[in-house]
């Protein structure tokens, strides 16, 4: 099966539904898909129990009233020149596009330390993303630790949800935190939604220049040591909810050739001013061109979607707000930046790579992670390397390797459905 | 989903029912907290919670290694962990 687009929209988070408005805005004919179910990506996730969040909601009624047609459940796991080959859950559909806007977001960056494998450990935003889908957490102790203001947003969602939050645990010590928290009220959006969060979680302990050394259990999470200024404590808990911020999703855009910047320790996709990549006709806007977080996101899903259904006036307009924008992801960058600690705190039997079991002392000597695959499996497993190769590159070890097709593990009809014989576009190249 | 906004499937053989709207990972969770063994036999269970580590494999209606978190839990399921 094969559908055309003028503009095709990769990723519905805030980006990517700005993104397919400000196209289909234009009277291009626009696709919006998500490897979800739902829109909204990360942090407008729909929650059981509170809904979208109403800006999420806003977004939502806006692009109703628009000729844009939502693919929920699909996965791209391939592509080609303007094809994209996507599995659903029933089927594999090839995507054929004028324009291609990649909003592809961001995901947690996961360090390894003892224990990590241990089920009840996840990630901080991995955690709220479960709870907002109904895991159970209500009267569970859980633990929140990593890097960043996502933390707090976790907490708040575990506490709204029942569970039984012990504590949040921020790696950057106490002068950072306060010297960014004293450059927010050029951001006075940023300081009602911190006030908010305070306030729900009134009474939760907001440590600094504290984290996780370990993880301890038999077949599950019971407690874990935890270290800061005053030397090392156990804690007892049900859950542990620990990221250290967060890695730009940038494998599909690197897969169509799109140029990355691989000048930082995690690969970001290179964009111009009006957000286009290396590739003619392929736009990039949100997490995936450096973590800038929602306010970025969203006016980059604008300026991108109106580019692509060819508006540069209207694009140019938004230039000025999203400046703005990137200049708050660079002071969270500065103030949030990781301790050296935390690249020592697994050791040579840590399991870091968790699809192949792959334990840290395996891995030394190689300096590339392709030797290191060849060798060890490490990264060959159904993650692709997703959480090893990005916690390795963190770690100092090496950068992560090349992204092949599928992107993703796929059904072999799938792949036998990338069929080449249409005469538009051409096949995915699995060869590579 | 019925009436009263409950999804009701089963986990290894036990009915679970969840909030409409929960994953299959939500389901899972009332039942285990091992939803796959890893390469080595250690218990595993979701970690990202965003379709990514592949940590929350499950058998759903016969079918393997579909992703729990990202999948909706729907009446009749026939979810199976451990594979």
């Amino acid at each position: 099966m094969t559908e055309r687009y003028d503009v095709l929209v990769v990723g519905a988070g805030p980006a990517g539904l700005a993104a397919a408005q400000a196209a289909a805005s234009h009277g291009a004919r626009v696709g919006l898909l998500d490897a979800q179910a739902r829109h909204g990506g990360q942090v407008w996730r729909h929650d059981v129990r509170r809904g979208a969040p109403r800006a999420a909601r806003k977004a939502l009624d806006a692009l109703a009233r628009r000729r844009v047609e939502w693919l929920p459940q699909h996965q791209i796991v391939a592509a080609g020149r303007r094809t994209l080959l996507a599995e659903t859950p029933q089927t594999a559909v090839r995507l054929v596009f004028g324009a291609l806007v990649l909003a592809t977001g961001a995901r947690e960056l996961l360090l390894p330390f003892p224990g990590w494998t241990l089920p009840g450990v996840t990630g901080a935003g991995g955690l709220q993303a479960l709870a907002k889908q109904g895991w159970p957490v209500a009267g569970k102790r859980v633990a929140v630790a990593g890097s960043g203001p996502l933390l707090l947003a976790a907490a708040a969602t575990l506490r709204r949800h029942g569970a039984h939050v012990l504590g949040i645990h921020e790696q950057a010590p106490a002068t950072a935190v306060s010297a960014f928290a004293r450059q927010l009220w050029r951001w006075p959006a940023r300081v009602a939604q911190a006030a908010a969060l305070r306030a729900t979680l009134a009474g939760v302990p907001y440590r600094f220049g504290s984290f996780v050394r370990a993880a301890h259990g038999i077949d599950a999470l019971e407690g874990i040591d935890i270290e800061d200024a005053h030397g090392s404590r156990r804690i007892a808990c049900d859950m542990l909810a620990v990221g250290y911020g967060l890695v730009p999703n940038v494998e599909l855009a690197a897969l169509l050739g799109c140029a990355t910047d691989d000048a930082g320790t995690h690969p970001r996709v290179q964009v111009d001013r009006m957000l286009r990549t290396s590739v003619a006709n392929i736009y990039a806007a949100g997490e995936l061109c450096g973590v800038g977080g929602l306010a970025a996101a969203r006016i980059e899903g604008a300026i991108a979607g109106h580019v692509a259904a060819g508006a540069i006036a209207a694009a140019t307009d938004l230039l000025p707000a999203r400046e703005r924008e990137r200049r708050f992801a660079r002071l969270l960058a500065r103030h949030f930046a990781l301790d050296a600690r935390l690249r020592a705190l697994a050791d040579g039997d840590t399991v870091v790579c968790r699809c192949e079991d792959v334990a840290l002392a395996a891995l030394d000597g190689f300096d590339d992670a392709r030797a290191a695959k060849l060798a060890t499996r490490c990264g060959m497993g159904a993650c692709q390397g997703r959480v090893c190769g990005s916690a390795l590159a963190e770690l100092g070890r090496f950068p992560r390797g090349g992204f092949r097709p599928p992107l993703f593990p796929a059904r072999l009809a799938s792949l036998a459905a990338a069929d080449l014989s249409l005469p538009d576009s051409s096949i995915p190249d699995l060869s590579t | 989903m019925n009436a009263a906004g409950v999804v009701r499937l089963s986990v290894d053989g036990e009915p679970v029912a969840v909030p409409a709207g929960s994953s299959v990972a939500a389901a899972v969770a009332r039942v285990t907290t091992r939803f796959r063994r890893s390469v080595r036999g250690e218990p595993r269970a979701p970690v990202c919670g965003m379709g990514v580590c592949f940590e929350c494999r499950v058998r759903i209606d016969g079918v393997p290694h579909q992703r729990a978190c990202i999948t909706p839990a729907r009446d009749g399921m026939q979810v199976n962990t451990d594979d």
